[in-house]
């Protein structure tokens, strides 16, 4: 497995992948914030908050439709949503029985329901932006400078840095399982056995798993002293705030009180 | 690269403001405990240690296996982390793990990782260490079994909590949300408990000076025995009062302050209001959240002292 196999960084040359990458943690974060504050039901500050997700997508040179294509990963999640639309107060507008409940879906549940599904749609896409605009070691980074314990972002950047070699692993003994027919059952023929023997072995694959891993992790960090780890990491990229960066920060956080003023008037 | 979203994972979108700073705060002040704890005791080894462990548990995540009807369970991790690397690092591997989830694989918010990480880091390493860490060591077998209830009963209560931050923010019907939730659970909690007492027997086997008296992660107070002795008791107790009398807790919640208008409230923020925030149903139940807060706080650091006293 290569390194990056977990990357979701996009490379091109574009006014937003060369912007600082705490601008553009900030931004994220505000845009996501904005949306929670809008009200139900404000259907113009959200579409131009779609207007705004955009135009990012477009000068980020992706393609306009670049987020949207990989934004229904939080859809599944949407289910537990559901019940929202049997809604005590408002109209009644449908009622229907399902099991043993009986359900009235009200104008407020449709109301409240498609406003949570927007929410949840539009912030998805600005935080798939980010992780395509900006490499997951400078996102680490740029946290490490807004102030997130450094203990805390030097776990998050060994884990992204090791997972890759960890995934192999992962494979190696998914390999091993199905090469000693112990592979997952296919209906209709008779491979593997019981639920619970197959969950054994998936833990015993776990804790082999946990040995290499605490094994290699003191080779880790040997290595690592040999090559001169004192402590934190070190990066080559340089993270300076420039004008550019200045007044992307301010005219997005305008942006969010412009569709803050336009979602509650 | 295969990576299959978890259930207990919220997007954004899902909590009210009010409900994701609430969990924020009450994540970041447990997290810093962990930070200064975790900085104290451990030398710089361990922190390549935790991340690559961090790096395990997410492997861990990939190694599937099947249950009936054509799905496939798989850890989620949080007791074996707990119970493997001591509680403190535990949970900074979890948060690593869920950060990095959210970050890069958007499974999960980046405004509402604070509930995600009490969901399923902090409560999870709360009631799997200090039930682990509650039965003497000599009984094998004993100590395994805690193990699997502790894995199991750390699922369900992620999927309590998950399921209440959804009430709290209107966001999910609490009649329904819960049976669902925990029925679900009830399930996947059942192969997070095979793996988890799976690896354990393992470990136990091949390495068990890694688990043993002298290890990290048996270095624990009594503290967390009684930590999560309190947690899954109060657990267990809601569960069942949640599942069956879901009005119950409703009333409950009004009572506390929790749903100023009975569940009506959440519903209410339209745009009449120049700030929602600032409206009085915010400000009950940050209020209210806050001063359980401290209420839970005062409990432990009395108990963890008179504890100390008494040892």
């Amino acid at each position: 497995m290569h390194f990056d196999a977990f990357d979701r960084y996009h490379e091109t040359d574009s006014f937003i992948h060369r912007l600082d990458p705490r601008v553009k943690v900030v931004v994220t974060v505000a845009f996501i914030l904005s949306n929670a504050l809008l009200p139900d039901g404000a259907w113009i500050a959200s579409g131009l908050a779609w207007l705004v997700l955009l135009f990012a997508n477009i000068s980020s040179r992706l393609g306009i439709t670049f987020t949207l294509k990989r934004s229904f990963v939080a859809l599944p999640f949407a289910l537990v949503a559901i019940t929202v639309l049997f809604s005590v107060t408002g109209e009644p507008l449908a009622s229907l029985r399902f099991l043993i409940w009986d359900l009235t879906i009200t104008d407020v549940g449709i109301l409240r329901f498609v406003s949570i599904l927007i929410r949840s749609w539009l912030s998805v896409q600005m935080a798939i932006l980010l992780v395509a605009t900006a490499r997951f070691p400078d996102i680490i980074h740029a946290l490490e400078h807004l102030r997130v314990p450094s203990i805390l972002t030097t776990i998050i950047a060994f884990l992204y840095r090791y997972l890759f070699v960890l995934g192999d692993e992962v494979f190696r003994l998914m390999r091993a399982r199905e090469s000693r027919s112990a592979a997952l059952a296919v209906s209709g023929t008779r491979s593997g056995r019981s639920a619970v023997w197959q969950a054994k072995v998936a833990g015993h694959m776990a804790g082999q798993l946990f040995l290499r891993s605490y094994e290699r992790s003191d080779r880790v960090y040997n290595a690592m002293l040999a090559r001169g780890y004192a402590g934190h990491l070190e990066t080559i990229n340089p993270h300076e705030l420039r004008r550019r960066d200045y007044v992307t920060v301010a005219l997005a956080l305008l942006a969010m009180l412009f569709l803050q003023l336009v979602g509650r008037l | 690269m295969h990576y299959s979203p978890a259930p207990l994972h919220i997007p954004d979108g899902f909590l009210t403001l009010a409900v994701s700073i609430l969990c924020w705060i009450f994540t970041a002040i447990t997290l810093s405990v962990a930070i200064s704890r975790s900085n104290k005791s451990l030398g710089e080894r361990q922190v390549p240690l935790m991340g690559i462990m961090a790096a395990f548990i997410f492997a861990a995540q990939m190694i599937n296996f099947p249950v009936a009807g054509g799905t496939s369970g798989h850890l989620l991790g949080g007791a074996l982390a707990a119970i493997t690397l001591g509680p403190w690092a535990g949970m900074l591997v979890m948060t690593a793990v869920i950060a990095v989830q959210a970050l890069l694989f958007q499974d999960g918010g980046l405004l509402v990782m604070g509930a995600n990480i009490l969901n399923m880091g902090l409560i999870t390493a709360v009631i799997g260490y200090g039930l682990y860490r509650g039965v003497p060591a000599r009984n094998r077998t004993l100590k395994l079994a805690v193990a699997g209830i502790a894995a199991w009963l750390s699922v369900m209560a992620g999927a309590l909590f998950t399921s209440l931050q959804l009430w709290l923010s209107g966001t999910s019907q609490l009649q329904v949300v819960i049976p669902a939730m925990l029925g679900v659970h009830a399930l996947i909690g059942v192969g997070e408990a095979l793996i988890t007492v799976a690896a354990l027997t393992f470990i136990l086997q091949t390495r068990p000076d890694l688990l043993g008296e002298n290890s990290a992660s048996a270095k624990g107070s009594r503290g967390w025995v009684v930590a999560g002795g309190l947690i899954s008791l109060a657990v267990v107790l809601l569960s069942p009062f949640a599942s069956t009398d879901p009005d119950g807790l409703e009333r409950v919640a009004g009572d506390l302050g929790f749903l100023n208008k009975g569940v009506s409230a959440p519903y209410q923020f339209m745009p009449d209001y120049v700030l929602p925030v600032l409206t009085q149903g915010y400000i009950a139940t940050v209020l209210a959240g806050l001063i359980g807060l401290v209420v839970v706080g005062a409990i432990i650091v009395l108990l963890g002292k008179g504890l100390r006293a008494k040892s």
